[in-house]
């Protein structure tokens, strides 16, 4: 599809590196956000490190695709090797293209084969790769590496859009009641009635199939739950004794919103940035097995290799590499949300400000 | 008289890091049949665990690590597993401090109590039900026949705690652990549980152990008093002898902090600091850092009683001059 | 409880309006008939062909109401047809799409039917036996294994498990599907197979928590305290109140056993309404698309009034206020 009315802006080449770039940068802000944060909070920076400690290993394993995706998100134009690829030197590349340039093969090859996997010829990289290559001949660890950052991108990006707009509306609507909960209310409802996997794929063909729109799609329809939650939770901070109280001594709406709600929705915010995180990239690879997913996503290099495994010899490295990749990344986030979910139960982490 | 309930040495620990802290250390004490004794402490003290660890209930990770509870002569830390069900309930009952969710809200009050009788008896539906009504009219719950069929959010907390109580004492044991059971009632209904429970323990002849903080509970049903302190048992003896002249100076300490016994325009007397948690009890007296007659010798001394005229006393200053205060 | 009822059910219908004015501003304002025609002939397409076919399809009348069109126009026609269910014909071949609905509906509930009972089930009564063990090996191994379930998108559990149990142990067909009830198990036991895997992760994480909490809760302690045993208390006191989140959770996905699994039915050939959806995006047929995510919608409309209705009916704590 080729409708990019709405969402067209940013794909072409030297756009998407520079959003790219500018999505690192912000990523950074935002992690030296959370620090400063840290440091300031006692509460929380030893609720973070109790489950830091816990889950040593799952942490690890997500700083590592954060590095990686990072590394593919880091581009700029110039350098050479470009033209071995075939590709004009002012195309912006980033870090892991630049490693892996000069690697691309006729088609398949099996992981660290010296010659082609069908016809036998020897290989451009004569050591072979280290994971094979696909039916395109592109060295399927690159690849798999670049999926990294589609998949931190498509859950973490649309998250981090999502949830804030979210704990918006909701805080709004439970705090304000009356016609502007009204509003928000029937607003949720609607959007909630529709089964998301439908919703997403008629936003998608609507809004076209553009890495941005899809993650709009995304948001769109993963919004609805926190707010409902963000809604929910504020209506009951609204009535605690210190939130009343604070009223009665004049302070203004923002200043308790600030002050008072706001501290105690945060920890439902990380947990919910972190099970969205999940569901948002288990949807897009759905999306990609019907077609309209994010290009370069692991999603995609397993819908394309579903042919792969009925071959004869099989092709098995496409669809286990990408497969791996994504249980490694999900289980990690999901071993830390657990661990998160149980730190920070409200009993534990104690009464707001 | 022999005792019905005999504890000794009673010591639950639960795990904090790598070891294992106890909340209760060496407890002893005594209950006898158609008397009341109110174990008496701050919150945190250890009673509740005190009456969970008897039953066996100590929730996990926590475990009985050492004593004996002995039941007419029958170690209850042996038994095994269905035979100390059997012994729950029909032989020792408790009833909770919170009412509202120490019952089942999704079922009727009145099967609960008949569920309570099924448990230990071959009875019918019927006659189950029937004895039910009649322990709710002995509790003075009013239209038994309709609160049968209430659910527990339908009644007060005073209803609420006539239920508990007669489910405890449906199948008549011998003994009944009450904790805290006024504490979250109005001071009106308070009065009327008490005055219940002083009615059926004479009508039963059955053994009460009352856990309270409340020495206006203590006043209104207790014959005996146990004062607990950071786990341990620090001074036993009769109501009326304890409350006049306490030898324990944590019992003079408290009962000196009072409201009713403080001079007008006076400030009132407080022990200053706190009871320390189960993981900071200090070697040797556990009061010893908060007692106006501690001696360096306090810390180095091992806790055990002085036996005063069937009063006993955990204290050195009391051992040394084994005198009654 | 009647009043309820009846404010909750026009509280629906609000909704359903409010779904079908998402639905027109999103198929006909985002992307307008001209585009949907470019999409259906080609983007090269000269204006009267472009006319023509929008004239077959029924797009050729203004957006909105306007002066003089107050009512012939595809906004009100929009509401009107879908609100007596006229859901039109496809875009992509003209045939009518309430037919292929009728004809969709049996075999994806030859399909989610099963998952579903299996799956509940079995969820239940693992998260049961997790719960019965907590805080011991087996709940913790239970917890490891549900996480890692949980974690393997729907996309593996399809090829690996076509994969395995079709090409190398050749337990199952591949794909397919033949209605003769003599051999119509054979063709769904896998996706069946599968579905409930993929899913057994993630509720039994969340029913073992459910039961969990419930086992800590103060009730159970009197129980005990009466001579209770564990199996009793799970099935007189905990189970009957865990079930009542777990059933309205349940009762929230029975209108989906309906609209069938996209995946399973795109992989497995299985000609329900899942397929239909699919093959409505390959074709970008729109009004395919829009029919369906409106049945969807409603079904999933009359499912949260159904369990809304059913929750104050089977907790005492809200039916008897």
């Amino acid at each position: 599809m080729t409708n990019h009315r709405l969402l067209g802006l940013a794909d072409g080449p030297l756009a998407g590196a520079a959003f790219g770039n500018v999505v690192v940068a912000c990523l950074l802000a935002l992690a030296f956000a959370i620090f400063w944060y840290c440091r300031k909070n006692e509460i929380w920076r030893q609720a973070l490190g109790e489950v830091v400690s816990r889950r040593r290993f799952s942490v690890l394993v997500l700083s590592l695709y954060v590095a990686l995706a990072l590394a593919d998100s880091v581009s700029w134009v110039g350098g050479s090797g470009g033209e071995a690829d075939g590709v004009l030197s002012h195309e912006a590349r980033s870090l892991v293209d630049r490693f892996f340039s000069g690697s691309t093969e006729k088609s398949y090859s099996a992981p660290l084969a010296t010659a082609e996997f069908y016809d036998r010829t020897p290989l451009v990289r004569s050591r072979g790769h280290v994971l094979g290559t696909n039916i395109l001949g592109q060295d399927v660890l690159y690849m798999t590496i670049k999926g990294a950052k589609v998949a931190l991108l498509i859950g973490g990006l649309t998250s981090l859009i999502a949830i804030p707009l979210a704990l918006l509306f909701g805080m709004v609507a439970g705090y304000f009641g009356g016609k502007v909960d009204d509003l928000v209310f029937f607003v949720m409802s609607t959007l909630a009635s529709m089964p998301s996997i439908l919703l997403l794929i008629a936003l998608i063909m609507v809004l076209g199939q553009s890495t941005l729109s899809v993650c709009v799609a995304l948001g769109v329809t993963s919004w609805v739950s926190f707010c409902r939650l963000a809604r929910g939770e504020t209506m009951k901070i609204r009535e605690l004794d210190y939130v009343v109280a604070a009223r009665a001594l004049g302070a203004s709406h923002a200043a308790i919103l600030w002050r008072h709600v706001l501290p105690n929705l945060l920890h439902l915010v990380v947990i919910s940035f972190v099970l969205l995180f999940s569901s948002l990239v288990l949807a897009e690879a759905t999306l990609s097995w019907l077609g309209i997913g994010v290009s370069g996503s692991w999603g995609q290099m397993i819908a394309q290799a579903k042919d792969e495994l009925s071959r004869d010899p099989i092709v098995w490295w496409n669809v286990t590499a990408a497969g791996v990749a994504v249980f490694v990344l999900l289980l990690a986030v999901n071993r830390i949300g657990d661990a998160l979910r149980d730190v920070l139960d409200p009993r534990t982490l104690g009464e707001g400000r | 008289m022999s005792a019905l309930l005999e504890v000794e040495g009673l010591t639950t620990t639960f795990p904090a890091g790598s070891e294992r802290v106890p909340v209760l250390r060496d407890i002893s004490f005594q209950l006898h049949a158609g008397r009341c004794l109110a174990l008496v402490g701050e919150s945190g003290s250890g009673k509740s665990m005190t009456a969970l660890s008897i039953l066996r209930l100590v929730p996990r990770p926590g475990r009985v690590e050492a004593g004996s509870v002995r039941l007419d002569g029958r170690e209850l830390t042996k038994l095994s597993v269905p035979d100390m069900r059997r012994v729950r309930g029909r032989e020792v009952a408790m009833i909770f401090q919170e009412p509202m969710t120490s019952l089942n809200p999704v079922v009727s009050v009145g099967q609960q109590v008949v569920e309570a009788i099924e448990l230990h008896e071959k009875v019918s539906q019927k006659a189950a039900r029937e004895r039910t009504l009649d322990l709710f009219r002995r509790v003075g719950i009013p239209d038994p026949e309709a609160r049968f069929h209430a659910f527990p959010h339908q009644l007060s907390g005073g209803l609420k705690q006539r239920v508990m109580i007669a489910m405890a004492l449906s199948v008549r044991p011998r003994v009944l652990l009450a904790d805290e059971p006024t504490t979250a009632l109005d001071v009106t209904v308070q009065a009327q549980i008490l005055e219940l429970l002083r009615e059926l323990q004479a009508e039963s002849g059955a053994a009460i152990l009352l856990i309270t903080h409340d020495f206006g509970v203590v006043n209104q049903l207790a014959d005996d008093i146990a004062v607990m302190y950071a786990g341990r048992i620090v001074e036993t003896g009769q109501r009326a002898d304890v409350l006049r002249g306490a030898l324990h100076p944590y019992t003079q300490g408290l009962l000196r902090a009072l409201p009713g016994r403080a001079q007008s325009g006076e400030r009132l007397l407080e022990i200053p600091g706190r009871m320390p948690s189960p993981k900071d009890v200090p070697a040797g007296c556990p009061f010893a850092p908060r007692c106006p007659e501690a001696t360096p010798a306090c810390p180095a001394w091992s806790p055990r009683f002085t036996e005063v005229g069937g009063r006993k006393v955990a204290c050195l200053m009391r051992e040394s001059r084994g005198e009654l205060g | 409880m009647v009043a309820y009822i009846v404010r909750r059910s026009f509280y629906a219908l609000l909704v359903v309006l409010g779904v079908l004015f998402f639905l027109f501003v999103l198929f006909f304002a985002v992307t307008s008939p001209d585009d949907i025609a470019r999409r259906a002939i080609g983007d090269k397409a000269l204006p009267q062909v472009i006319e023509q076919w929008k004239h077959v399809h029924g797009y050729d009348r203004p957006l909105w109401p306007g002066p003089g069109h107050a009512t012939d126009n595809l906004f009100v026609e929009h509401f009107e047809r879908m609100l007596t269910f006229d859901l039109g014909k496809s875009d992509a071949d003209n045939v009518p799409i309430a037919r292929r609905i009728r004809e969709g509906a049996g075999p994806s509930l030859l399909l989610t039917v099963p998952m579903f009972v299996f799956g509940l089930a079995l969820s239940i009564l693992v998260s049961l036996f997790v719960a019965l063990f907590r805080e011991t090996y087996i709940d913790r191994a239970g917890v490891l294994v549900s996480v890692l379930l949980m974690s393997i998108p729907m996309l593996l559990y399809i090829i690996f498990g076509q994969f395995l149990l079709s090409k190398v142990l050749r337990w199952f067909p591949l794909s397919g599907f033949d209605p003769e009830p003599a051999v119509v198990a054979r063709f769904l036991a896998l996706p069946v197979v599968i579905a409930v895997l993929s899913s057994l992760g993630s509720s039994v994480r969340f029913y073992r928590t459910l039961f969990v909490e419930e086992i800590y809760k103060d009730y159970v302690r009197t129980a005990r305290a009466k001579g209770a045993g564990e199996f009793r208390i799970l099935h007189g006191h905990v189970l009957r109140n865990a079930l009542i989140p777990i059933m309205t959770d349940v009762v929230m996905t029975i209108p989906f056993l309906f609209t069938g699994s996209l995946l399973l039915e795109a992989a497995f050939g299985i000609p329900g309404l899942g397929s239909l959806t699919v093959d409505a995006v390959n074709a970008n047929d729109f009004s395919t698309l829009r029919a369906m995510v409106f049945l969807g919608s409603l079904l999933f409309i009359v499912g949260q009034v159904l369990t809304d209705i059913s929750y104050t009916l089977v907790d005492p704590r809200i039916r008897l206020q």
